[in-house]
């Protein structure tokens, strides 16, 4: 397995909500993210993101 | 009869601020309102017993938005935007945090403030236009990334790219607009 870098870790963290990543490239993603707080909470924002921008327009300009 | 068409009507406004967001055009959005308003007002069978109007609106308009969306790149492929930064500045020569983000607190909570989809708003606004449509396809419209890529006429990877870009774009913008402050 290869050590990623942060880059590689939020490319990798933005790509497994469009894509099934593959085994090699979630135990990898995985290993980064347990040792690296930046790219936790990168990984975290980038899942809230899509909550928020689902719930845009829902309850924003309620009368 | 009458009831219907004025409650369509009273929704007007807010179908376009929503509709202005996602297509980031005035035209383009009043367009859209106004075929949505159209589309509900000769089927008010449709309706039906569905309970809320404007609920069952927005759903008619993400359609007209979707479609507006898939003309649109197919009018403007939107080229030239392929060399906008891949945020090498967040990252050093071997490709780790400079200055490593910290977790937002209880962003949750800002899911009930209308001011966080205000900051929001503003943020996506600041995207460029391919890759904000690129975005909105996937997170708003709930598009696949297949649909995306044969709509934009991009391949995959540069879709991956495009949403990467969107999410730390959006995500930095955030943070200095919104968390950070
Ligand atoms: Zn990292």
């Amino acid at each position: 397995m290869r050590l990623l870098t942060c880059k590689e870790a939020t490319r990798l963290a933005s790509q497994g909500l469009d894509r099934k990543l593959g085994f090699g490239e979630r135990l990898s993603l995985r290993v980064h993210l347990a040792v690296c707080g930046g790219c936790a909470a990168v990984a975290r924002d980038m899942a809230f993101l899509r909550k928020a921008i689902a719930k845009l327009g829902e309850n924003t300009h309620a009368p | 009869m009458d009831d219907f068409r004025s409650g369509v009507e009273q929704q007007r406004p807010y179908l376009l601020r929503y509709a202005s967001v996602q297509l980031r055009d005035r035209d383009a959005a009043e367009d859209a309102v106004q075929e949505t308003l159209l589309a509900a007002l000769a089927n008010p069978a449709a309706f039906g017993g569905r309970s809320n109007l404007r609920t069952w609106l927005t759903g008619i308009l993400k359609h007209k938005i979707v479609d507006h969306l898939r003309r649109a790149g197919r009018e403007s492929p939107l080229a030239g935007e392929e060399d906008t930064d891949d945020f090498d500045a967040l990252f050093d020569a071997r490709g780790h945090w400079r200055d490593a983000p910290v977790a937002w607190a209880d962003p949750d909570a800002s899911l009930e403030q209308r001011q966080f989809f205000a900051a929001l708003e503003d943020c996506l606004a600041r995207l460029p236009a391919k890759t904000a449509r690129t975005f909105l396809m996937r997170e708003h419209l709930g598009c696949g990334t297949d649909e995306i890529c044969k709509e934009l006429g991009v391949t995959p990877t540069h879709c991956w790219v495009l949403l990467y870009r969107a999410r730390m774009a959006l995500r930095e913008c955030l943070q200095t607009h919104w968390f950070g402050r």
